[in-house]
This record gives structure tokens, sequence and C-alpha cells, in this order.
């Protein structure tokens, strides 16, 4: 028996080892979305509806709800973050007509759900990552989506990017990271600072993050809660099957 | 007028009752007054548990029916409805989802019990039998479940499967036609999901579980040593020596089993119901797209071992009839184990060998089976299934063969 | 088996707090699934405050709006139908409106803000259809003495041209007067009382 378990652990052991190496992707930067910074996700939903919200709809996520769980009263919602529609019930759609499938040869996905559809460090890395490349009718390319279709959108703020080669990189100062893949510069400054842009970016996608699950936080809090009645709830059961048990010799 | 008194002798409302209807007969029969071993360990815990499981998929999936669209074009929506709009609606969908999951890990650990101690072999059959047949509505079920959200993985594991029955030869082709409703899996195949999935299915499981603890509850509980505690009774009051009557005793160390359970349980449902990618998969938070095939299409990690047997197999006819038959063998166990002890406790090394090989090769299965296809990766999956297949069919050789101690008279128990 | 050394009372205690402790997460266990019943976001944003121009309304005209899926019809009363109103008190069964059918600010003898505009839901208290607008009079088919009103084709309820209901028939409160303001002269909010107006 106890040879059998030995080996059972060890075998998945062995197959949990390998799926986490599989499921590691080459991205240049790591990041974890900060869902607990109001401020930042506010800032996020300020970004998204400016320079996303053109073309990319978050048809499930309700303007209301938006402004409730972020903090932000009505009044400020209806100014600053409302283009399309003028009731907070309504769900955020862009004002992109669906002729829009003609300009990029693809209609713009709706984003509802997109980091748990790619993860947020993919976003992150996708935004953070177009790069200039001539041999693009729109003039730029992009590490994490090769070939996308969507123009580098936010390239007035970040400036202009080229990759350089992958080689090159290696030993460099992305190596020692731990992060592989190859290594960006800015060759022509943007209206914001390397630093400035990565906020702006992460911000973005803290709000990406939100959206795609609004009732996170809730549940993770009532989680808790759960979890410590249960908790006290097996203690007394435990205490309750010891005491019958006693009878049993 | 008086009627013929119950021979529970209840008075009241219960007696009332009693007279017209068996109520406290029942709950004698069926728990109160059925004795089983004094000596279960942990593994015994799987089979209530299992039914825990089945009572939360079935009350979750009520009121996930009364908010869902079983239409195509809705399906998606109506789901990301639930998540957001519904009050509590993401943790009622949560608790379905994880639970299809959770289903799995018990029955296959509740499986893995019979495997242990021998409890499919005589009088036990048909409880094996029932139980298998429960498994194949599990799957059903998880399948049908599993299309519902009609995200891309829903989608493309609609196609994928059903066109399994493509490979029948002569008729597949139309088979699959007829099954889908459509010329691809459509808004027609959704809604016969859908119908299958809260009605057809679930109301055949819940008459299995029936069946199965009927059965059950007729013989008699096996016990870890393979000791048949009926066979030594109490000459005065007629019950085992060995046995315990279920309540209170089973009562409370099963309630105490649930606790435990539902720590882990309800833990994965609120902090971590994606499971990593595992439980709700990353490519079905994208609607489905008749156009396009996600890069990576895998089974749910349940289904792992029996992909995983279909794709080691080079040849489609035969992948197929080598998948269902990875299912069909387990109806046959009973009458495989030629062994004269029933339980692990007093088998050789035979069947221990035999059971770690099978083990590992489950798990490998599970695992390669969602993995993209590599050619490592194939010829592990070749040489697990034939372990797995070659568990069963050697089984009647090798447990004749295999060394066995004597089984004792009475269950070993310490008291605790 | 045997009970030697086992305290009963230690036993009753725990199976008593255990059944207390459990019993009151099995009660907080269904919460969840009643309170998923509950309106959801969608019908809350569907029932949303809902604006109506009464600009092109004529008097003795009545339009219906859908608010929180019911008709909510706006009446643009006559002077000659708002001098009706008195001459049916005796035939009503709450003439003074002393139920609670309307918001305290509409709690007058046109039930409404302004005696020319009736704002009401334009379902029967009874089994809840719709009532029919009949402003036209006399009708000795609805009543011996019908100066206008609605008339409920299902149960035969009959209401006065402030939402009244008559004695005699099925239903058993006057209309209701939803949650509504102005705003201008023009403009009807339903589903908001006035600022100041609890």
């Amino acid at each position: 028996m106890k040879r059998i378990k030995f080996v059972v652990l060890a075998a998945a052991l062995l197959a949990a080892a390998g799926t986490a190496s599989a499921s590691e992707l080459a991205m240049p930067h790591a990041f974890t979305p900060d869902l607990g910074n109001e401020a930042s996700v506010q800032r996020g939903a300020r970004n998204f509806m400016n320079y996303c919200s053109g073309c990319h709809s978050m048809k499930h996520l309700r303007y209301a709800r938006m402004g409730q769980d972020l903090g932000i009263p009505e009044d400020q919602l209806k100014a600053n973050l409302m283009f399309t529609s003028e009731k907070p019930g309504d769900h955020i759609v862009s004002a992109m007509p669906a002729t829009a499938v003609t300009w990029f040869g693809v209609q713009p996905p709706d984003l509802t759900v997109e980091t748990r559809m790619r993860g947020p460090d993919w976003v992150y890395n996708y935004l953070m990552t177009f790069y200039t490349d001539a041999t693009r009718q729109n003039g730029t390319n992009n590490l994490m989506l090769p070939g996308a279709a969507m123009p580098n959108v936010l390239g007035s703020l970040q400036g202009v990017q080229v990759m350089e080669a992958a080689h090159a990189a290696e030993g460099g100062a992305a190596a020692a990271e731990g992060h592989g893949g190859p290594t960006f510069k800015v060759v022509q400054e943007g209206a914001l600072s390397e630093p400035e842009f990565e906020k702006f970016v992460a911000d973005t996608v803290n709000f990406m993050a939100y959206a795609a699950e609004p009732g996170r936080a809730a549940r993770t809090s009532m989680g808790g809660k759960v979890l410590l009645y249960l908790l006290v709830l097996t203690a007394f059961l435990y205490l309750l099957k010891r005491e019958y048990w006693k009878d049993v010799h | 007028m008086a009627t013929v008194q119950n021979p529970y002798k209840t008075t009241g409302i219960l007696g009332w009752i009693d007279d017209r209807f068996p109520l406290t007969k029942l709950w004698k029969d069926q728990w109160g007054d059925y004795y089983a071993p004094k000596n279960f360990n942990w593994w015994y815990i799987f089979g209530i548990l299992s039914l825990v499981v089945l009572v939360n998929q079935l009350l979750t999936g009520i009121f996930l029916t009364m908010h869902y669209k079983p239409d195509a074009a809705k399906a998606w929506d109506s789901v990301e409805y639930i998540m957001r709009d519904v009050p509590w609606g993401n943790i009622i969908r949560y608790l379905h989802s994880t639970g299809a999951s959770a289903f799995f890990i018990v029955v296959y650990l509740h499986m893995y019990r019979g495997l242990l101690y021998g409890s499919y072999r005589k009088p036990r059959e048909l409880i094996w039998v029932f139980g298998c047949l429960i498994f194949l509505c599990l799957m059903a079920e998880a399948f049908c479940g599993y299309v519902l959200p009609w995200g891309q993985m829903s989608y493309w594991g609609a196609q994928v499967i059903i066109s399994l029955f493509g490979a029948i030869p002569v008729i597949g082709g139309d088979l699959v036609i007829w099954i889908q409703g459509d010329y691809i899996p459509s808004d027609a195949t959704l809604n016969r999901l859908f119908s299958l999935h809260v009605i057809a299915v679930p109301f055949v499981l819940v008459g299995l579980v029936v069946a199965h603890l009927i059965a059950l509850h007729e013989v008699g509980s096996g016990s870890p040593d393979g000791v048949e505690i009926k066979k030594l009774t109490n000459p005065e009051t007629g019950y085992p020596l060995d046995g315990i009557p279920s309540h209170p005793y089973y009562t409370v160390k099963d309630m105490l089993g649930v606790g435990v359970f539902l720590i882990i349980f309800l833990g994965v449902v609120f902090l971590a119901p994606d499971g990593g990618g595992y439980l709700l998969e990353k490519p079905n938070f994208q609607e489905a797209n008749p156009l396009v095939t996600p890069n990576h299409i895998t089974p749910a990690w349940y289904f792992g071992a029996f992909y995983a047997i279909l794709r080691a197999i080079p040849n489609k006819l035969m992948g197929v009839i080598g998948m269902f038959a990875a299912v069909l063998v387990l109806f046959t166990l009973p009458w495989l184990d030629r062994s004269p002890v029933k339980s692990i406790r007093h088998k050789g090394w035979m069947y221990k060998t035999a059971l770690a090989l099978f083990t590992i090769a489950f798990i490998l299965l599970c695992y390669f089976g969602m993995q993209p296809p590599t050619p490592e990766g194939t010829l592990i999956s070749r040489i697990g299934s034939f372990i797995y297949f070659g568990f069963f069919l050697f089984m009647p050789i090798y447990s004749k063969l295999d060394k066995t101690t004597p089984v004792p008279e009475r269950v070993t128990y310490e008291a605790h | 088996m045997s009970n030697q050394g086992v305290d009963p009372g230690r036993r009753r205690f725990l199976t008593l707090t255990t059944t207390v402790v459990g019993g009151a997460g099995a009660v907080a266990a269904a919460w969840p699934f009643l309170a998923s019943l509950r309106p959801s976001e969608r019908a809350k944003a569907l029932g949303a405050p809902v604006s109506i121009d009464i600009s092109k309304v004529e008097p003795g005209q009545r339009v219906t709006v859908a608010w929180r899926g019911k008709p909510v019809w706006v009446v643009r009363r006559t002077p000659e139908m708002l001098e009706s109103l008195p001459k049916v008190d005796a035939e009503l069964r709450d003439p003074n409106s002393d139920e609670a059918q309307q918001p305290d600010y509409a709690k007058n003898e046109a039930r409404s803000i302004r005696p020319d505009v009736l704002v009401m839901v334009g379902s029967c208290t009874h089994l809840g259809c719709s009532p029919t607008f009949r402003p036209d009079h006399p009708a000795p088919e609805v009543d011996p003495n019908w100066q206008g009103g609605f008339y409920c084709p299902c149960h035969g309820s009959k209401f006065d041209m402030a939402g009244r209901v008559y004695k005699g028939v099925p239903a058993p409160l006057n209309l209701l007067v939803p949650p509504h303001h102005f705003e201008g002269d023009n403009t009807i909010v339903v589903g908001v009382d006035p600022v100041g107006a609890a």
C-alpha cells in the first residue's frame, strides 16, 4: 500500500511539474493585475473609454455597475466616461459601425472577458510590444499577436518602438530578469515617458481585468467568511464524531 | 376505523403516515438500522460525497436553468448575464462548474476504493454495474453541460466528440448529421443537448443512484478487509458483531467528511473558480465561432485519459472503439477478478503491482490527453493504453496466480 | 459497543451546538438561491425611470408609456373632466383617497401634482388587466351616472377620471399613482419622486 501511494504521488508531482513548464509563454514583461488599487482601475476605465471604446465594445458591462464598483458618481460617469449612451443602465457598446470589418479586415472583438481568455499578462504585453514593421500595411506589428489587424493606437503615447533582434537580448537585461524574448527600444519619444506609459498600460489592463469579472471582489471576500464558518462547523463535527465513536470498541 | 397497526408502533403524525406509507421502515432499512462494518476508513467517504455533489449539481442546475437561454444566438450572452446581472448568479454558476469537476474527482476515488477493496465482487456485482452506468451518465451529462455556454471550447468540443460517431462505417456520416440536426453543431444541436442535460440524463442518473443504494443496502457493505460482517451475528439481537448502525455513527462521521470536503470545494469555488484554466478553460471565454478553431483544443481534464487512448491508436475507427472500450471494460470487472480474496490487504504482489501500474498509467493518460500531441506524448499514451487494458484483460490470469493471505473472521479495528 | 465512560451531557451539548451551527449554515446557504430570483440588473436597467414629453398631448387625450413593463397613462384632463369628479363621490369606495394608492404629493381630489395632468399605472387593482379609457358620457351601458373614466374589460371594474374605484365592483382599491415629478412644464419623469418628497 505504501509503495502504491508513493508512486502515485510521484507521478502526480511529475505531471504537475510538466504542466507548469508547458504553460509558460515567452513574454518580455511580467504583469500581475492589481484590482485592489481602485484609483488605478478608475484611470484604466478612463483610458479604455478614451482609447479603446471607439472600436471595442464591452457589451456585458453596464456603466452603472462600473460606476458603483469603482466608486464613480453618476454625474462624473455621464460627463467623463459615457460617450455612446445616456442611460447608466446601458451596456458599453462601441461607437463603431458594423462596416468596421472593411476597415481592418476583422470586426474589433468585444473585450469584456478578454483578460480571462488571454490572461492579463498577455494583454499587458500585447499593448507594450507594438513595434515598427515596414512590411505591414499599417506600419506596425506586434510581438504577442503577429500580424495584428489593430493599428498601434497608443503610439502617440509610447512613441515609436523598434524590436531588437532576439539573439541580442540573450545574456542582456531581459535574460537577467528571467523573462525571455526580444527587447524593444523607443527610438522616437511619445507623449509619455517610459514609466508613465507602463503605468498607463497597467491601469488599462487592471480595468480590463476588473471588467472581465466585476463580481470578483465580492466573491473572494465572501469566500473568506464562508471558509471561516466551515472551519468552525468542521471543528464541531470533529468533536461530535469523536464523542459518538467513543462507543465503538 | 382501525387500521392494521404498523409494526413500528409509531404514534401521532408519524404513526398516521406509517400506517399508510413505510416511512419509518425506509429510514430504518436504508440508514437508521443499516449495519455497516465499524472499520470503514476514509476511502469510504466518497460515496456520500458523490451524493452531496449530485445534490449541489441538481440544485444549482435548477437555478441556472431559470436564467440560461438554450439558443445559439443567446446562450453565450445569457451566461455572462448570469455572471453579472443575476444576484449571486456568479456563485451559483461557479458552484455548478466546479461541481462538475468535483463530481469526477469523488467518483473516480469512489471507484478506486472499489479496486482497492474488491467492492465489485460477489454479491455486489450489480452495485458495480449500476455504478458504471452512473459513470456513463455522468460522462454524457458532463459533455452536454460543457457545450451549453457555447464558447469556443464548447463548440469545438461538441464538434470533435460528435464526429467520433462518424467513424462508424457506412452510416457514420449520416449519423453525425442526425445527432447534430444540422451540417455542423448548431442551434439545433445546442437545444437538444440542453434537453438531455437538464431532463433526460439527470432523470436516468437519479434513478440509477436509487438503484445503486437499494442494491447496496440489500446485500450490505463490504469492508476494507474483505470480511463479510453478516456472517457473524449476535445471536440475541441478530445484528452483525462487527457492524454498527449507520445512525448515529456514520451520520456523524460522514458529516465530518462532508465538512472537510466543503472546505476544499467552496475554497475553490470562491477563491479559484478558474482552477488555473483546468476548471474553466481560457478559450471558453470566447464565443463559439464555427469558422476558427482555437490553437489548442483539449478535453476537460476528466476526459483526458479516454481522449489520450483515442489519440494513441493510429486509426480513426479503432481509436473510437478503443475509447469506448476503455469505459465499457469497467462493466466486466466483477467477472475478471478470480482472486479468492476481495481486499488488497490479502492480495499478493501481482495485484499490487498491477494496480500501481494502472494508477500511474491512468494519471499519465489524463495528463497527456490534455496536452497538444507530441511524439513522446503519443508514445507514453500508447504504453499507458496497453497498461490500462492489460490491467483488465490479464486480470483473470494474474489474480488467480497471485499468492494471497487468509482472510480473518473478524474485521481489524482499533478504537481511537 | 458499550456506553461506559460516556458523558451524556457533553454528548447532548455537542449534538445541539452542531445542529444549531449547521442549521444556521443551511439557512444561509439558501439565501443566494432565493436572492437570485429577485429582479436582475437587466430588469432594473429596463425598469429605470422614464421621461415623457407631454407638450403634444391635447386636453382630453391619453398617452401610454411603459414603466417597469407596465402601462403608465398620462391623461391631460379638461376643466370639464375635473368638474365631473365630485359628481360621482357618492358612488365611490374611497373618494378621499385614504388608502395609500398614491404618493402623499398626489393625495388630493384630482389625485395628481398638477390637476390637469393625471399620471397613473394602468393596471386594474383587481387582477392586473389594463382598463380601457372611456371619457365618453353618458354611457348607460357602463353606469347610469357615468361621467367618464376607466372601465376594466376583464371583470367590469369601474374607475372615475381620477382613477378612483366605484363601489360594487371587484377591484378593491383606487388605481395606483406611481412616483413621478415634473422637469419643467412639459416633461414628466416616472419612477422618481419630486425633490424633497419621500
